[in-house]
């Protein structure tokens, strides 16, 4: 069983016209099984939320704390909070040019397991995994993200997800970009992946349209860097047919 | 003091010159002072025997260079080397096995080589040139490929740390022939090469690409010349390098050049460093000259910089410690050019010189 406990969270980033305030105080707690969908217009923070508890070095924590099992995340690097349970799921999953999906995958896992993976087992573990996210096994030998389509990145970032599993999982925008189909695959992709490792997921998106494949226990609208509402379910559904106007104009 | 009117009339060089003015010539051992004497000798060879090569010292006057050059090292060594190396591949002849070519001397007294290479119509053959422990050359290497021909070249710079190596790789390239060119720098003190390309038929393609790797205290300086002289002509430039530790120094000059006559020309080149501590220093310069608008695509694009902080995070945000992250942002680099030589031990072998190389300069 574990805890994420997010508290009066606040985080700015430096542009041109000084530091900018983003996040302003955010409260959040989420356990193992647990899914927390974070709904809101853009420019509301959402992905600051995600990229500054991965520890990405362009945000700056102003105040507040992020704890997950009792251990100070904003202290660890950002390794460290991977290898203490925390995945991101990123909008747009970067390209790693000249390295290979396999060797990226097998030095992730020798990382996070704290031993290389056994050379036997590891290479059906991740087959299978690819064969349950419909993915060509050729896919192993290609540079990490380079041509990809948008469905292929995702779809990868839900197998690196798979293979690492840790406790708690973050994914920023996953439904972006993906059509019909690959929104589907993804999403049973989570579900299973989930299930049979009982992780906490925040899964961040704009739209409900993933929430009918992906059925969160707890919605949060995210308006102008903290929650504004929280409810269950039935909050998307109020959502998806009022948009986030009152939470624009408030 | 007398002005002198003819550039391209023997003389030594002074950094005065454009050609000179990023190489320390203080360090080349006399390699281009007319008034130090060179010796000559054929110090590339090899053990290997295989059907449809053949190779044969020859004496220079019965191996006349046809094409121009205007670099006053290649000129001295034209003039004072006595014998060549000659190696030739037979027509219609495919060799399976790669040639390996070696060079292992140990003498700092500065010399010339000459080698000459021939690719008959519709061969295939690859090439591997190793420079390996301490010389000071100069060398001139000719390529000749006839009709539908296909060779792969790769020159190994894998030298001693106190080598200096000036070198001139020139191509010329017959019909529908394919010529695909790599070059490894990774030793030496002072390495200046310059592969050049020129064409003699429709159809024929050029693929030249390098990676460099200099630590503190060297200068690797690699100068391409494309010139497509004629109609229907392709070449493709690809140099990747990056630069560790104090008075480390790369300099890149990617000169093509589009004759008023080559319509349907089809070029790119691109050359891209990877800074990796202060006190390096990279100079990175394309030159795209274009005589006519009736081709297929002329490009070029030259970066220079430090690590992608996108690209570490994403590696460390899935557990990888952060200096196991900059190697193998640092190995993806050079292994999206090594791996394409289809050559798993040269692949292996110039992976791990670059590892122990990072290693020492605790990158």
């Amino acid at each position: 069983m574990s805890t994420l406990e997010i508290k009066n969270l606040q985080v700015a980033v430096s542009t041109d016209e000084g530091m900018k305030q983003i996040l302003r105080g955010v409260d959040l707690t989420i356990k193992s099984g647990e899914t927390h969908a974070i709904m809101g217009p853009n420019g509301s923070g959402k992905s600051t939320l995600a990229y500054s508890i991965a520890g990405h070095p362009k945000y700056t924590i102003t105040g507040g704390s992020v704890f997950l099992d009792g251990a100070d995340v904003l202290e660890m690097s950002v390794d460290e909070r991977a290898k203490a349970g925390l995945f991101l799921a990123m909008q747009y999953p970067v390209e790693v040019p000249g390295v290979s999906v396999s060797n990226f995958l097998r030095t992730a896992a020798t990382a996070i397991r704290g031993e290389a993976p056994k050379v036997r087992t590891w290479v059906g573990e991740v087959k299978e995994a690819m064969a349950a996210l419909n993915m060509d096994p050729a896919f192993a030998e290609r540079s990490v993200n380079e041509g990809f389509s948008g469905g292929e990145k995702k779809r990868h970032e839900i197998l690196q997800m798979e293979l690492l599993k840790p406790k708690i999982a973050i994914l920023d925008e996953t439904d972006s970009g993906l059509d019909v189909d690959a929104l589907r695959i993804v999403s049973e992709g989570v579900n299973r992946v989930k299930d049979s490792n009982d992780i906490g997921v925040m899964l961040i998106t704009h739209y409900t349209r993933i929430l009918r494949y992906i059925k969160p226990d707890f919605v949060h609208v995210f308006a102008a860097g903290r929650i504004v509402e929280e409810g269950g379910a039935e909050l998307a559904d109020k959502l998806e047919e009022k948009g986030y106007a009152e939470y624009i104009s408030a | 003091m007398t002005l002198n009117s003819n550039l391209l009339a023997p003389h030594t060089p002074t950094s005065r010159e454009e050609l000179w003015r990023f190489t320390p010539l203080a360090k080349l051992r006399g390699l281009h002072d007319l008034d130090v004497a060179l010796s000559s000798r054929v110090s590339l060879g090899t053990s290997q025997t295989q059907a449809g090569v053949t190779l044969t010292i020859v004496d220079s006057l019965d191996a006349p260079q046809t094409s121009t050059t205007d670099d006053l090292v290649s000129m001295r060594v034209r003039e004072l080397a006595t014998k060549v190396l000659r190696v030739e591949i037979s027509a219609n002849t495919e060799v399976s096995a790669p040639i390996f070519l070696t060079r292992s001397v140990e003498s700092l007294d500065p010399e010339v080589s000459r080698t000459e290479i021939r690719l008959g119509a519709n061969s295939r053959a690859t090439i591997v040139v190793e420079n390996i422990g301490s010389m000071t050359l100069a060398e001139e290497i000719e390529i000749h490929l006839e009709t539908g021909s296909n060779l792969t070249f790769v020159s190994l710079q894998e030298w001693e740390n106190d080598a200096v190596h000036l070198g001139h790789h020139h191509a010329i390239i017959g019909k529908d022939a394919t010529f695909t060119s790599t070059v490894i720098t990774l030793g030496g003190t002072l390495v200046r090469l310059l592969p050049t390309v020129e064409y003699a038929g429709a159809g024929a393609s050029a693929e030249l690409s390098g990676i460099y790797f200099a630590t503190s205290g060297q200068h690797l300086e690699h100068r391409i010349h494309v010139d497509h002289n004629l109609a229907h002509a392709k070449s493709r430039v690809n140099y990747k390098g990056a630069l560790s530790g104090d008075k480390a120094r790369t300099v890149w000059f990617g000169d093509v050049y589009i004759r008023a006559n080559a319509e349907g020309t089809d070029t790119y080149e691109v050359n891209r460093n990877l800074l990796l501590s202060d006190g390096a220093r990279a100079d990175s310069v394309p030159n795209l000259e274009i005589e006519t608008g009736e081709i297929v695509g002329a490009g070029h694009a030259s970066t220079t910089g430090r690590f992608d902080d996108e690209q570490l995070f994403y590696l460390e945000s899935r557990g990888i410690p952060a200096n196991i992250a900059r190697q193998l942002v640092i190995r993806g680099f050079f292994l999206e050019i090594v791996s394409k030589l289809g050559l798993p031990e040269i692949e292996e072998r110039v992976m791990n010189r670059i590892e122990a190389e990072l290693e020492k300069a605790s990158v």
